[in-house]
């Protein structure tokens, strides 16, 4: 059993950059990820911005070392490579010298290749290659990622639609405080699919300029793509190999909405009590949070709610707060596991991320975010939500050592 | 602390629904695939809800209902789900007018309800629980994930009751591109018989079992569920072996003190050879009983058969459908499940009766 969960590697594959450094340098350049597919075709290519990775499958494939062509899904290609990247990072050698758990989490899966396969099935139910479907389900990413990275002891993959990777977070968190493993490496997955973009337009709720969370003119999110994982360690497991450790994970707290299928309470019931929850855990008072990493997709709805269920919860002390859906879009199944990793890139460099496209502050808040990089911030403790479809919400809290 | 089973509610091909019965009548099929019997759905659920509602939510929602009431639980601690492919009716539904309306005018429902949370997230929206609420969406051991989720979330004492369950839905373009993936057989046999056609294939089912787990004893409890593994790729025999051992090891219990195995043989001579394998080794002159012949292969299928041991366990009877060797009459004590899929995700339950 282990009382402390530390993080000792983290890997990020995003718009902003297909790796730690380049994302860092994004971010200090505030330079955005958003702009149109080079990729995807979709009839809505010129009209709805997305945050796509600026890379295509056959030199992400490259990039993770690999040459089967038909065999990975775009989604398990970032997982791939972010997860690897966090398992580098973390300085593992071997990766079975101790038991090692994989969560991974998406929301789409393979959704990417299904759309192919279906566009072909449905005219003739004997057409569409197959190979295209084996890989739909969401269990596929997580088992590529763990043959690639040798992984065997336990795997599970997690889907509750945006909240998805902070949740497969929790869950390795709470596997080593339990004691069934040492080491998990956990986070999430997601691409950019024609399902996903219908699926959003349909609900009208992307911006066709560009997502601009908290603002009073926003009107919509930007959907991104991308990977983000952290390497969880118990203090055995770091104690015994003497390692670097890049913060705590002090704090986690999952808790339902129970409001709508889609839309969220507009006070932000669910999202309080998960914030409450993660708080009460990590045993901090709420001065000591010095940046919330919010989850602000830009849609009228989240913002207004979430930003509601904050207020409720610092009252007039509200710590320093951004979204930085700006820079990624917003990765869905991905978007716990990126932020997690920008969380733990804030607490390392003592930085805070500019909320970007904020102009006006909305007229039912008293508060505005971060618009400007602040550098040399003293960054001890980061609050990290995550709120998803279904109203499963999750809240993560990352402690400087 | 002990973890017992203190409700079910089981949607399956067969009589399941109500918990009075116990495979008293067999539903035989000679067809593509075993369909759920499903209950009048209207005692749990709105008719305006259920106008909108894929089968796969209602059935999710009706089995958790049945147990919650089983269990005389309003608001469980928490609600965890398993699926392994999730929504695929609306999910179907979307991707097909999204490629025929060529990405134009679509209506947002299917979409909506294609996430593969719905079902956790509906129960939760009907029950009015904040409580924590999470979705497993991991092949074969979807169930199982959630499973241990639950175990450990009473263990941590951050819950008394949870709602767990396994959910997956069959439609006809899932089976039909499944089968020419080969996972069933070429023509359709009788389910009764699945262990007797010696062919490539299984049979495909579907079902949503729901249980109440919680960390109190009481008169009314089914069984206790002792631990539950799972483990990835096994390279040969001997590894499977080697993981049954410590598993049992684990939970500090001999190989000849378990009453009853219930394994997961679906018919496919490519992957039942395993299971052949320990009955005529390490498990050897053991009692055997099996279930994918009731309800056919899919991701979850393991909610079924904890549904079919914690019956068995409370009544102390096992039907003979379920048998695969003769067995003497003795109390049941503790049942092992082994279940593997496609021999890539391989779970071991152990059970206890209380």
């Amino acid at each position: 059993m282990s009382d402390k969960v530390y993080i000792t590697g983290i890997g990020i594959i995003s718009s902003i950059g297909e790796n730690t450094d380049v994302v860092l340098n994004s971010l200090n350049l505030t330079a955005t990820g958003i702009g149109f597919t080079n990729y995807l075709n979709t009839i809505h290519r010129n009209e709805l911005p997305v945050a796509e990775v600026k890379v295509s499958n056959n030199e992400l494939l490259e990039i993770a070392g690999l040459a089967d062509k038909q065999a990975y899904t775009r989604t398990a290609l970032l997982g791939m490579i972010a997860a690897k990247e966090a398992v580098i990072n973390s300085g593992i050698k071997d990766i079975s010298e101790m038991q090692t758990g994989l969560v991974s989490a998406t929301s789409v899966g393979g959704m990417d290749k299904s759309e192919h396969f279906f566009s072909k099935f449905i005219k003739d139910n004997k057409a569409g290659k197959l190979n295209d479907m084996i890989t739909h389900d969401c269990g596929d990413s997580t088992e590529k990622i763990a043959d690639h990275l040798g992984i065997k002891d336990y795997i599970t993959t997690i889907s509750t639609a945006c909240s998805s990777s902070a949740n497969s977070i929790m869950l390795g968190a709470r596997l080593i405080k339990n004691g069934i493993l040492d080491r998990v490496l956990a986070g999430g997955t997601d691409s950019l699919t024609l399902f996903t973009i219908n699926g959003f337009n349909t609900l009208m709720i992307l911006d066709k300029n560009g997502c601009k969370p908290f603002d009073k003119n926003r009107n919509g999110l930007t959907l991104g793509e991308g990977a983000g994982f952290l390497v969880l360690e118990s203090e055995r497991a770091v104690n015994s190999a003497n390692k670097e450790i890049l913060c705590e994970l002090k704090g986690y707290g999952n808790a339902c909405d129970a409001y709508h299928q889609t839309a969220s309470s507009p006070e932000g019931y669910g999202a309080y009590l998960a914030m409450k929850k993660a708080i009460d855990m990590s045993r901090l008072s709420i001065e000591k949070i010095d940046y919330i990493n919010a989850h602000g997709t830009g849609t009228l709805n989240n913002d207004l709610s979430e930003g509601k269920a904050i207020e409720k919860l610092f009252g007039s002390k509200i710590p320093k707060l951004s979204s930085t859906k700006g820079f990624t879009g917003h990765t869905l199944g991905a978007a716990g596991g990126i932020e997690a990793v920008l969380s733990v890139l804030s607490i390392k460099y003592q930085i805070i991320f500019p909320n970007l496209n904020f102009s006006q502050r909305m007229k039912e808040l008293n508060f505005n975010p971060v618009i400007n990089l602040i550098e040399n911030a003293k960054v001890n403790n980061v609050l990290s939500n995550s709120f998803g479809f279904g109203g499963n919400n999750t809240t993560l809290i990352f402690s400087k050592v | 602390m002990e973890i017992y089973i203190k409700g079910i509610g089981n949607i399956s091909p067969q009589n399941t629904f109500n918990n009075e019965y116990f495979l008293e009548e067999i539903a035989e099929y000679q067809d593509d695939y075993l369909k759920c019997i499903e209950p009048v759905y209207k005692k749990y659920i709105k008719p305006m809800l259920l106008r909108r509602m894929s089968r796969i939510i209602k059935m999710g929602i009706y089995a958790a209902k049945v147990s919650l009431d089983d269990a005389n639980i309003d608001i469980p601690d928490a609600i965890i789900s398993g699926t392994g492919l999730g929504c695929i009716e609306d999910t179907e539904k979307f991707l097909s007018s999204m490629i025929i309306n060529n990405e134009r005018l679509l209506n947002p429902t299917p979409f909506i309800q294609s996430t593969h949370n719905t079902i956790s997230a509906q129960i939760a929206l009907m029950l009015k629980c904040h409580n924590y609420n999470y979705t497993y969406v991991h092949r074969g051991i979807s169930f199982e994930s959630a499973l241990l989720d639950s175990m450990m979330l009473l263990r941590e004492n951050s819950a008394n009751n949870v709602l767990v369950g396994g959910v997956d839905e069959i439609t006809h373009n899932s089976f039909l591109i499944t089968k020419r993936l080969g996972h069933w057989k070429n023509l359709s046999i009788n389910n009764l018989e699945l262990l007797n056609n010696k062919t490539r294939g299984s049979i495909a089912g579907e079902g949503a079992a729901f249980f109440v787990l919680s960390n109190i004893d009481s008169k009314q409890n089914y069984a206790k569920i002792k631990s539950v593994s799972t483990f990835y790729k096994p390279e040969n025999y001997k590894t499977v072996k080697d993981n049954i051992t410590e598993f049992l090891k684990n939970a500090e219990i001999k190989i000849n003190n378990i009453d009853l195995i219930i394994l997961g043989l679906n018919g496919d001579t490519k992957y039942d050879d395993i299971y052949y394998q320990l009955m005529n080794n390490y498990f050897k002159n053991k009692n055997f009983a099996y279930y994918k012949h009731l309800c056919g292969e899919y991701h979850t299928s393991s909610s079924f058969v904890l549904w079919l041991g914690a019956k068995i366990l409370k009544s102390q009877f096992i039907p003979d459908i379920v048998k695969l060797n003769k067995q003497q009459d003795k109390p049941i004590k503790n049942i092992l499940i082994y279940n593997h899929y496609k021999n890539i995700n391989h779970s071991l339950i152990l059970m206890t009766g209380c």
